[in-house]
């Protein structure tokens, strides 16, 4: 239908159809230059052998990214980077999904509960890493509380790896401290896929549910067979905008714990971040961020993608 | 009946228990920054203050306030020109759709999504060469730019539910792109301006990427001083508490008087919306 009528204007006034065109050109350039153009220079310095305060742009061919993947430290922010994004993404969805559900059920004071967990997303990765490094410090914070059961978990100072087993040069394994860094990011992100499938449940019309539940449905039927997938595209858009926050994280994990002892805590970002604006490694630094950016890549791009073909 | 309601007790349970744990660390901020200098130690940190006690306020407002005018001055331009830019764009992109402006869109898009780590090292060189290194101004076309994608995407969607019929009608009428833009678009899009405008706000004022890497010192943005304040051994963490609640105010009063608006730039900027 909106074909039909653009040919139409077309033909009427083409003269302002050149006049949008042309407004869109500066953004158009921006972005060309300031997004990709950028991301090939880039690319380019982490080809070099620019690795001190003096800028040498001599081609060093793969010698960065054949250094970073022998790198203790960047060995070990990949297995961060690895379990880190499964427990953040599969918390936030399952916590998420759940109290949307339960928000949902027409309770008395769903507006204070919604509330309440939307509002960390209103905070800064600083503020929450500030106050979180507080909670979750071993010898305060949540402890107290612990104490009384004789547990004392150490929390993002513990430098075991759970299940672990020697892989290139690190233990491969979930490494003990990352479960504090997800705790601070699964309670700021929750408050997203809550609003995300609380948006979609109200999409569901309440027919579809009466029809399973007359079919002799029980409640926990209806969800599973009824809910759930329809649920589906907003799990899909959930999964994919928590990957990419996941995978280039660096303000929180810089406030609340950095490094950490053995790299426990470390992440492409934090690593990026030091070697080139503290260390002037800015090849090294280069290579690593455009690592970052095809890991994103992988799950952006396809998405993207089908996303535009559904528009059509 | 009587499952029923045991039922909705499990229900009220398990939202009480999850917006406790919620609410703790407001709890834990608001107990320990009240608190007299004297009461503050790690052992009694959840106990309620015998005495209210603003010093910790005060302590950390001197050592934060001028970054929090910083972030003043970069936050307002920034909100305000991104937003322009990005409704100008959505109404080019849904309005006046050509052959290929489905693909200028996503090749837009893409800027929303890329880890800024790369693109960092140019933009900084690039400011150097312009002289806007260390300048809030520098801040500002920083966001103003990387803001395009997002802003585009959200007026784009939001634009796409005006009908086109409106569009055509002013057509005939004899207006043209500027008209149409300015005496209908514009007039029907002051929620799209206060949807984006927060959403930008937000984002602008808790970023901590650019902010760390593109200004030292003096021109330092609020997150900035913020983690610079934690960060410090000689920082009592009463004052570290206090510190973080003023940064997170002026965002946290938009989420609490303009909450509405927030979710809906949230779901909007979730690609499909």
């Amino acid at each position: 239908m909106t074909k039909g009528v653009q040919m139409k204007s077309k033909k009427i006034i083409s003269k302002d159809h050149w006049t949008a065109i042309a407004f869109l050109i500066p953004s158009f350039l921006l972005i060309l230059v300031f997004v990709y153009g950028f991301i090939g220079w880039t690319g380019y310095v982490s080809l070099s052998n620019y690795n001190s305060i003096i800028p040498d742009f001599s081609f060093a061919g793969l010698k960065n990214y054949i250094y970073l993947f022998n790198d203790f430290r960047f060995q070990a922010d990949l297995r961060n980077t690895l379990f880190f994004t499964i427990l953040f993404i599969g918390l936030v969805i399952v916590i998420g999904m759940s109290l949307a559900i339960l928000i949902d059920q027409k309770l008395k004071g769903e507006a204070i509960f919604r509330n309440i967990f939307l509002f960390p997303m209103a905070l800064s990765f600083i503020v929450t890493g500030v106050v979180w490094q507080w909670l979750l410090n071993p010898s305060t914070g949540f402890n107290q509380f612990l104490s009384v059961f004789g547990i004392q978990p150490k929390w993002y100072t513990d430098t075991n790896i759970l299940a672990g087993f020697e892989w290139g040069s690190i233990e491969f394994g979930l490494p003990v401290a990352i479960i504090a860094v997800v705790i601070a990011a699964v309670w700021q992100m929750t408050g997203f896929s809550l609003a995300m499938y609380l948006a979609g449940l109200r999409g569901i019309p309440d027919e579809l549910r009466e029809a399973a539940r007359m079919d002799g449905a029980s409640e926990f039927q209806v969800y599973r067979k009824v809910v759930l997938p329809m649920l589906m595209p907003i799990t899909v858009s959930v999964i994919i905008i928590m990957a990419h926050i996941s995978l280039k994280i660096f303000d929180l994990i810089y406030a609340m714990t950095g490094s950490g002892a053995n790299f426990v805590t470390d992440v492409p970002g934090v690593y990026m971040f030091e070697t080139t604006f503290r260390g002037n490694y800015y090849a090294n630094g280069a290579a690593i961020a455009i690592i970052m950016l095809l890991l994103v890549a992988v799950f952006i791009v396809p998405y993207l993608w089908s996303s535009r073909k559904g528009d059509n | 009946m009587a499952s029923f309601s045991i039922g909705k007790a499990f229900k009220y349970f398990i939202l009480i228990f999850f917006a406790v744990i919620f609410l703790m660390p407001v709890y834990v901020i608001l107990v320990t920054s009240l608190k007299p200098i004297d009461e503050v130690s790690l052992a009694t940190m959840w106990a309620l203050p015998t005495s209210i006690d603003f010093s910790s306020y005060a302590e950390a407002f001197s050592n934060l306030a001028p970054n929090f005018m910083n972030s003043i001055y970069l936050v307002i331009p920034a909100t305000l020109l991104s937003a322009l830019l990005g409704a100008m764009n959505g109404y080019v992109l849904s309005k006046w759709r050509f052959k290929g402006s489905d693909i200028i869109f996503t090749f837009i898009l893409f800027g929303m999504f890329i880890p800024y780590q790369s693109i960092l090292i140019p933009v900084i060189q690039f400011l150097r060469l312009i002289e806007l290194y260390n300048t809030i101004p520098g801040l500002i076309l920083v966001h103003v730019v990387y803001g395009l994608p997002i802003t585009t995407l959200m007026f784009r969607n939001f634009y796409a539910n005006i009908p086109d019929s409106m569009i055509e009608s002013a057509k005939i009428d004899g207006a043209g792109f500027f008209g149409i833009f300015r005496h209908i678009i514009i007039p029907l899009s002051i929620t799209g301006f206060v949807v984006v405008a927060i959403w930008q706000f937000t984002n602008i004022w808790n970023e901590f990427l650019f902010a760390v890497t593109i200004t030292t010192s003096d021109k330092q943005p609020i997150m900035v001083a913020l983690q610079n304040l934690s960060g410090s051994q000689i920082v009592q963490w009463n004052v570290q508490m206090a510190g973080a609640l003023i940064a997170a105010l002026p965002t946290l009063l938009v989420y609490i008087f303009l909450g509405k608006y927030f979710v809906r730039g949230l779901l909007a900027g979730s690609v499909k919306g």
